[in-house]
């Protein structure tokens, strides 16, 4: 077993360990630094396959952005449910049934791949994968289009939450 | 090496986590931490087939990167409803916001 | 290959053949190696820190016209030690109904997310921790990691005074870091390259000369994140006595505010590294990498100075008018800024050096004037929403 794989399986088992803590976790907020957590195994992972602008940007965007927005939405709502209570619903065995069973399937599925086995072959010297990202990005005969349309819809978004959670009762509005 | 199964079973296994979040937990935010889990390991599977693939092809990044755009846009809209649901309604739990069932 | 020339890989290869001659396996020895550098640099930057304790102290109080320490030691040197020593032993508390794992978690994590920053400054041309390609997004990765750290401290203090602390310098630091990724891209468009070595290598004309706004809009979007008046109201001390690290006695809030000064020295580094030239000076770098260090680290001060001075000369905004500030005035500024630049650098590319020059510094001249004259305007019309319209001016009175 060589360090790679071994570095590999640390990571896994503990992101598969803080995964399970979010979805089991009662304290919300806990449940939050949890994927947190696992975000940063997620990264890790990214870093292992090379992929460094993948793994900088889960960092900023989950951990420095999502998460946070999580924590504060939490936060926000934790008059209600603080811990007392069932977290789970009553057909939470009836979730963890078909959760085992996609994994199972899933599972299945890939024995019966060929390609399953297949090692990465070395990155060819001088590789610049930034470079190449940031040229797919923007060219016209790559992704331009589907760039463009995730910018949209980034606006819509940022017009929509603001829509949705603007209170007009708050006060804030009388300017 | 790493062969690219154990990559493709480690996103199976976060990708199942995911779902058993979603399906099983009464907060509505909860929920949404679950649906995070799972774009994470389609993230992964992304990434990983860029790898294992042909590397000159960016695809597989690309993609990764417009999960991020999405899933970025679906935790800003998602959590605003469920904050002003909260405001209305009082409670955060799924089950509870049931106005539209009949 | 001289210790002189290059002391990281002599030291390197002669603990390399120690290790070995060992009969220590070549891999293992080099992870070991790897992790002494790293244990070197985080020494190195503990013991600056209680140095940087000192020049803090002694510069507040020249700007407040006072002496500062001046009785231990001479000019007080040894104070920063008593401190240390008087943080030791006082008593280390847990407030009731923290979160215990988390309280604890949030002073590491703040201190870790300056020290990793470290990581990718290039303290010498032969001398850089990791030469990431990706540099610049990574320094952004770090702060993400120190507004956790104060959120986390902010709610596990179980303390509304902590959580208001926490929410404020938290909207203040996810805010910020817009303007600062923006106005760090201007360095990265001019070098063609993200990478922190990358950026120093490129610079024979310093980039302050060529975006002199980016510049300072990244010094301002800084200090915001770093929590420093005027953008101090995560600290409020007239209102929330003292944020979110209120809880925190002993070490532990020592290493909050270890953390945050190493942070702003920190800063003052990266201002110098994007836009004065890092350890360049004239060629100085090139006789040794020991001059080097100095140069970077009297630029670092500059910088700290400078970050010191406004925190001591300012008053602290209202959070309102410091986000509206930031939305409405600084982001839109920093990406007009970073479009300007963009389009001047491909204009401009075939010219000669001093048009280059002239053209880039001119340019950005231009879009800090036409900022400033919209900020005006836009002011004068607030006031008058406010007070009425300006009587006018009656000459001919008699």
């Amino acid at each position: 077993m060589t360090g790679e794989q071994i570095t590999f399986l640390i990571v896994a088992l503990v992101t598969l360990g803080s995964g399970l803590m979010v979805v089991t976790t009662r304290n919300l907020v806990h449940a939050a630094l949890w994927l947190v957590a696992t975000l940063f195994g997620v990264a890790v992972t990214y870093a292992l396959l090379h992929a460094s602008f993948l793994a900088v940007v889960q960092v900023v965007v989950y951990i420095g952005a999502i998460a946070i927005l999580f924590i504060f939405a939490v936060m926000l709502t934790r008059k209600d449910m603080r811990d007392q209570g069932p977290q789970m619903n009553r057909n939470w065995w009836f979730g963890a049934l078909l959760a085992v069973l996609t994994f199972g399937g899933l599972y299945f599925l890939l024995q019966g791949w060929t390609g399953l086995s297949k090692t990465a072959a070395a990155l060819p010297s001088g590789f610049d994968a930034v470079g190449e990202l940031g040229n797919a990005l923007v060219s016209p005969d790559a992704y331009v289009l589907p760039f463009e349309v995730a910018s949209v819809l980034l606006v819509a978004a940022l017009v929509g939450a603001v829509y949705v959670a603007f209170n007009p009762h708050s006060g804030n509005s009388g300017k | 090496m790493v062969p690219l199964s154990w990559y493709l079973i480690f996103a199976a296994a976060l990708f199942s986590i995911g779902l058993f979040g979603v399906l099983s937990r009464r907060n509505a935010i909860a929920i949404l931490l679950g649906v995070e889990l799972m774009l994470n390991s389609v993230n992964i599977n992304l990434a990983a087939f860029w790898r294992y693939g042909n590397v000159m092809d960016m695809t597989g990044q690309v993609f990764a990167i417009i999960v991020f755009a999405v899933a970025a846009a679906e935790v800003a809209v998602g959590l605003a409803l469920v904050i002003s649901v909260y405001r209305r309604r009082n409670t955060v739990v799924a089950d509870e916001i049931d106005m539209m069932k009949w | 290959m001289s210790f002189w020339n290059d002391p990281l890989k002599v030291a390197a290869d002669w603990l390399m053949g120690i290790l070995t001659g060992w009969g220590m396996p070549e891999i293992a020895a080099q992870i070991l190696i790897g992790f002494l550098g790293i244990l070197l640099l985080i020494s190195v930057l503990m013991v600056l820190d209680i140095f940087l304790v000192w020049v803090e102290r002694k510069v507040v109080a020249r700007f407040q016209d006072r002496i500062g320490p001046n009785r231990l030691g001479p000019f007080g040197l040894i104070q920063p030690f008593a401190d240390i020593i008087k943080l030791m032993i006082k008593e280390d508390t847990t407030p009731g109904g923290a979160d215990k794992v988390v309280y604890n978690l949030a002073p590491m994590l703040s201190m870790m997310s300056v020290l990793i920053l470290w990581a990718v400054v290039p303290l010498a041309p032969t001398m850089l921790g990791v030469d990431l390609n990706i540099g610049v997004l990574y320094i952004i990765a770090a702060g993400a990691i120190g507004t956790l750290s104060i959120i986390m401290a902010g709610w596990a203090s179980n303390n509304k005074f902590a959580l208001i602390g926490a929410f404020r310098q938290v909207a203040v630091m996810v805010s910020f870091e817009v303007p600062m990724l923006a106005t760090l891209l201007i360095p990265t468009i001019l070098t063609g390259s993200m990478g922190t070595g990358a950026i120093i290598e490129k610079q024979d004309i310093w980039f302050f000369w060529l975006a002199p706004l980016g510049a300072v809009i990244f010094l301002i979007a800084a200090i915001a994140e770093l929590g420093r008046a005027p953008f101090d109201m995560a600290e409020g001390e007239s209102e929330l006595v003292s944020g979110y690290n209120i809880e925190y006695s002993g070490m532990k809030f020592g290493m909050f505010y270890a953390g945050e000064l190493l942070h702003a020295f920190t800063f003052g580094g990266f201002l110098a590294i994007m836009f004065f030239g890092g350890y360049r000076f004239f060629g100085l770098e090139l006789v040794s990498p020991f001059l080097a260090i100095a140069v970077l680290l009297f630029k670092a001060f500059i910088g700290y100075w400078l970050i010191m001075w406004v925190k001591y000369t300012l008053l602290r905004i209202r959070i309102d008018h410091m986000l509206a500030f930031n939305w409405k005035f600084l982001t839109p500024l920093a990406f007009v800024l970073l479009m300007v630049v963009a389009l001047m650098n491909a204009l401009l590319a075939g010219t000669p050096t001093w048009l280059y020059i002239v053209g880039m510094f001119l340019s950005n001249v231009l879009v800090a004037w036409g900022a400033l004259e919209v900020a005006r305007s836009y002011s004068r019309r607030e006031r008058e929403k406010v007070e009425g319209p300006k009587p006018v001016v009656e000459t001919a009175q008699h």
